[in-house]
């Protein structure tokens, strides 16, 4: 064998390491969070509200924190939809003037960049401006800061890939670009825009420290945008911190029930997108 | 005269697509041996499959054999780059690598350990950029990046590269296609000089071209070897409907 | 005259009206989109002015030298050092970073040029998915499975390298920077890798089929080819990766020790900004200036990944043509 065909060997055996290293890492994740969640999972935790007494280890469950999770997601997704999905359309059939475009794309990709523990401090202050106290409404507005430039670069990203050949037929039959947004770009680049959408909710639905300092946490599921909300994140957080061997167990189940959600989100948005994606023109 | 290349029974697939279908050929040993045929003929495949650049592409199958001085170059145990070695590829685009134009021809020699100390280095690039008529244009920037050069002296570049590991058959494919009709002149009158040495396989589209440069015309349709034999033959006499069609421009 | 008269409402508004209406909804709509495209510069202006103003209090009171390099850290007695927060940030980092990068490199290399479209095809979501695993599990993970192996690998590494200062161990738990840099080394890996196969996607298969084209072998072709050309846009890609690991809160929270020390070994606990932050909101407004101090713990952490956050942003955009992955 020559030196070079050695290390070629070499080198690939290291490569196919490295990748099953972090292949690994991903599987070490889910066991641990599925051997250490299941056990401590049942339909109680699933369906009930902390009882008195549920910190030290009695009867309830983390309905709070799943109902206000998606409640905070829910309604941050939606409040960023309504802007970023104007963004994106703007950016593609709007934007005669590239360097405005490339400047609001730059603008998003550092807003991504911004950690939510500084997106949770942000908010803080608004909020003391606003003389809101830490609420449904103030978790949903920090989430839809935090969600915004993922959404929106997500969206960006796949309505870019449109050719301009049919954004061109369109404007060929005496579309205005308003109506080309609305019928052309975005039916064919649905799919992607709801992936985008979905993604935006699976980083809304697990972050904690954003939602810290703005929602607050309570047992109850809150009945107005004005009260505190419970998140799955922070049940995990907070019952971690007890020292009850039976509440520590419920964080993880905690746990197992965020990343189910997770899963379910990933996954659930490319079958979406595979199943709307006949419609299209390939 | 033993053919330097033996095809046998070549059949080629990428996917589903029957490429190349029972092709069997024999190449002559220092002459150029032109590859025609309209678009899609199977005429690029064939060259790839003379240096193993098929096996790049995952979804290709083939079978049949291809000796080199009646070695089969498919054989286990035969290392690729040795193949590829002895076959020197000049591509349809010049692609400088990414490094001096000293470099790029000292690249083939250092992979392959060819030389030991640096001084021959120097020689053996001069020489190879001279065979390749470049050396008077690039003397005085050696060590500047290729990517500076035109498009025609980036693929007399490709050409010295390709010369500089001592290979014994040169692959063109459309060579000059990319380039403006002087340069594209200098790599003919180049490639002429060089088939006493060299076993030289052109793949062209250019009628002309095929008639200027070929000592052996290989006639190629939808995949298969239509018609082979010396110029005179196949361009004034050509025994086969098709050949005729496409040298009336057919095609 | 009087036809014309006649004819004109007709005419308006049949033809005329709709055309208007649709050029104006038109011309609306593209207004109306303009405006929102300001927001994301907007927020971003507000956050920083924000912290900056909130931050004030404490900048009048002490001198921006005085923060960042103080090593105490009293709110009751009124002294904010920042430093130890600031090293603590920078050392988890760190780090992650020399853990995740010779592998995320690796994998990037064989996942993009070695191995077949049918594992990369499926290593996509893989990857997808440890991007999108909640901060919290890995922070579960991390408390669960990191610390404790970390506990038991550092009394073996302190017996035989603990004369080094970098590897003793004055801790006995295995909340560590060791501990943090493994779950953060996880977490930024999926970013480091799909950077990375961007970046080599950038040199044209023509090059590296020049190089094969001369008997190289793949790795000689990415040793000396590939490489070379893609070293700025890899080094972006880093960049970012330790741009994503500087505000991660929740998981390095979890298993980091969280004391207010500047650390000196990657088994001493350590105690980042974001980490400070998400600990203390609670008593922010019972202590005099406290509140002030931990929104400037957030303008400083904000500035440091912004400015790890632009640099690579930029470069990638030059080098791939886009940042956002």
């Amino acid at each position: 064998m020559k030196k070079s065909q050695i290390e070629e060997g070499i080198v690939k055996g290291f490569m196919l390491l490295s990748f099953s290293l972090v292949v690994c890492s991903l599987g070490f994740i889910l066991v641990t969070v599925i051997v250490k969640g299941l056990p401590a999972l049942n339909l109680d935790m699933l369906i009930q509200t902390p009882k008195g007494g549920y910190y030290l280890g009695k009867e309830g469950g983390i309905l709070n924190a799943i109902v206000g999770s998606l409640y905070l997601a829910g309604g941050a997704t939606l409040l960023a939809l309504v802007f970023s999905l104007p963004i994106a359309l703007f950016l593609k059939t709007y934007s005669r003037r590239k360097w405005w475009a490339d400047y609001v794309r730059l603008s998003l990709d550092i807003l991504w960049g911004i950690p939510s523990i500084v997106y949770g401090a942000f908010g803080f202050t608004l909020m003391l401006a606003l003389g809101l106290r830490a609420s449904l409404l103030g978790g949903i507005i920090v989430l839809a800061l935090l969600e915004l430039p993922i959404m929106t670069r997500g969206m960006d990203e796949v309505i870019r890939r449109m050719p301009i050949d049919m954004e061109e037929a369109a404007y060929a039959l005496g579309a205005t670009r308003f109506e080309t947004a609305m019928h052309v770009v975005l039916r064919q680049m649905l799919p992607g825009i709801v992936t985008a959408i979905l993604l935006a909710f699976g980083r809304g639905i697990g972050d904690a420290a954003s939602v810290l300092f703005t929602a607050g946490y309570t047992d109850r599921i809150p009945n107005s945008l004005l009260r505190p909300v419970a998140s799955l994140p922070l049940a995990v957080f907070f019952q971690l911190g007890t020292p009850f061997p039976e509440v520590q167990n419920r964080a993880y189940a905690a746990a197992l029930v965020l990343t189910v959600i997770i899963l379910v989100v990933s996954l659930g948005s490319r079958w979406l997108s595979a199943r709307m994606g006949r419609y299209t023109i390939k | 005269m033993e053919p330097h290349i033996q095809v046998r029974d070549l059949n080629v697939y990428y996917e589903k697509i029957h490429a190349l279908k029972d092709i069997d050929l024999e190449i002559p040993r220092h002459q150029i041996t032109v590859i025609m045929g309209p678009s899609g003929c199977g005429k690029t495949t064939l060259l790839k499959s003379l240096n193993r650049f098929l096996e790049l592409n995952e979804s290709t199958r083939m079978s049949g054999n291809i000796l080199i001085d009646g070695e089969d170059i498919y054989a286990l145990g035969v290392d690729v780059t040795e193949v590829r070695k002895k076959a020197g590829l000049l591509a349809q685009h010049p692609f400088p690598l990414p490094m001096s134009i000293y470099d790029n021809v000292a690249y083939g020699l250092r992979i392959h350990g060819m030389c030991p100390n640096g001084r021959s280095v120097d020689a053996k690039v001069q020489h190879y950029l001279l065979e390749a008529g470049l050396w008077e244009e690039v003397k005085d920037r050696l060590h500047f990046p290729a990517t500076g050069l035109s498009v025609g002296q980036q693929q007399r570049l490709c050409l010295a590269r390709g010369l500089a590991i001592e290979p014994e058959i040169l692959l063109g494919d459309e060579p000059t296609s990319a380039l403006d009709p002087i340069s594209a002149q200098h790599i003919e009158n180049r490639l002429m000089d060089l088939k006493n040495e060299y076993t030289i396989i052109l793949v062209t589209h250019i009628l002309r071209q095929a008639k200027r440069l070929a000592d052996y015309v290989v006639f190629m349709y939808l995949g298969k070897v239509i018609e082979s034999g010396l110029p005179g033959e196949i361009f004034d006499n050509p025994q086969e409907e098709r050949t005729l069609a496409y040298l009336e421009g057919q095609f | 005259m009087k036809a014309r008269r006649v004819l004109q409402p007709i005419w308006f508004s049949s033809v005329l009206l709709p055309f208007l209406n649709r050029r104006v909804k038109d011309r609306f709509v593209g207004g109306a989109f303009f405006l929102i495209t300001i927001l994301p510069f907007a927020i971003l202006l507000v956050v920083i002015v924000s912290l900056i103003l909130r931050t004030q209090p404490i900048l009048s009171a002490h001198s921006i030298g005085e923060l960042l390099t103080g090593q105490k850290w009293y709110p009751l007695k009124g002294q904010f050092g920042f430093f130890p927060f600031i090293a603590g940030t920078f050392w988890v980092t760190f780090m992650a970073l020399i853990l995740a990068v010779p592998p995320c490199l690796l994998s990037a290399i064989y996942l993009s040029e070695y191995c077949r479209p049918r594992i990369s095809a499926v290593a996509k979501p893989l990857l997808d998915l440890l991007a999108g695993i909640p901060s919290v599990v890995y922070g579960v993970w991390g408390m669960v499975a990191i610390v404790p192996l970390v506990q038991v690998f550092s009394s073996h590494v302190n017996k035989w390298l603990g004369f080094i200062p970098l590897f003793s161990k004055n801790n006995p738990t295995g909340y560590s920077i060791l501990s943090g840099g493994i779950v953060l080394a996880v977490m930024i890996t999926p970013f480091i890798i799909a950077v990375t196969c961007e970046v080599l996607r950038t040199v044209p298969d023509g090059t590296r089929l020049a190089s094969l084209a001369l008997g190289a072998t793949k790795w000689q072709t990415i040793k000396y080819v590939v490489l070379p050309q893609t070293r700025s846009g890899i080094f972006a890609g880093v960049v970012f990766g330790a741009s994503r690991a500087l505000g991660e809160t929740m998981a390095v929270l979890m298993v980091v020790g969280n004391v207010a020390k500047v650390p000196s070994s990657i088994f001493d606990p350590a105690y980042p900004l974001p980490a400070l932050i998400a600990n203390n909101y609670g008593e922010m407004m019972s202590i005099p200036l406290y509140d002030a101090a931990l929104l400037g713990a957030a303008l400083v952490l904000l500035i440091i990944v912004l400015f790890f956050n632009l640099i690579s942003t930029i470069a990638l955009r030059h080098i791939i043509g886009r940042s956002k992955i």
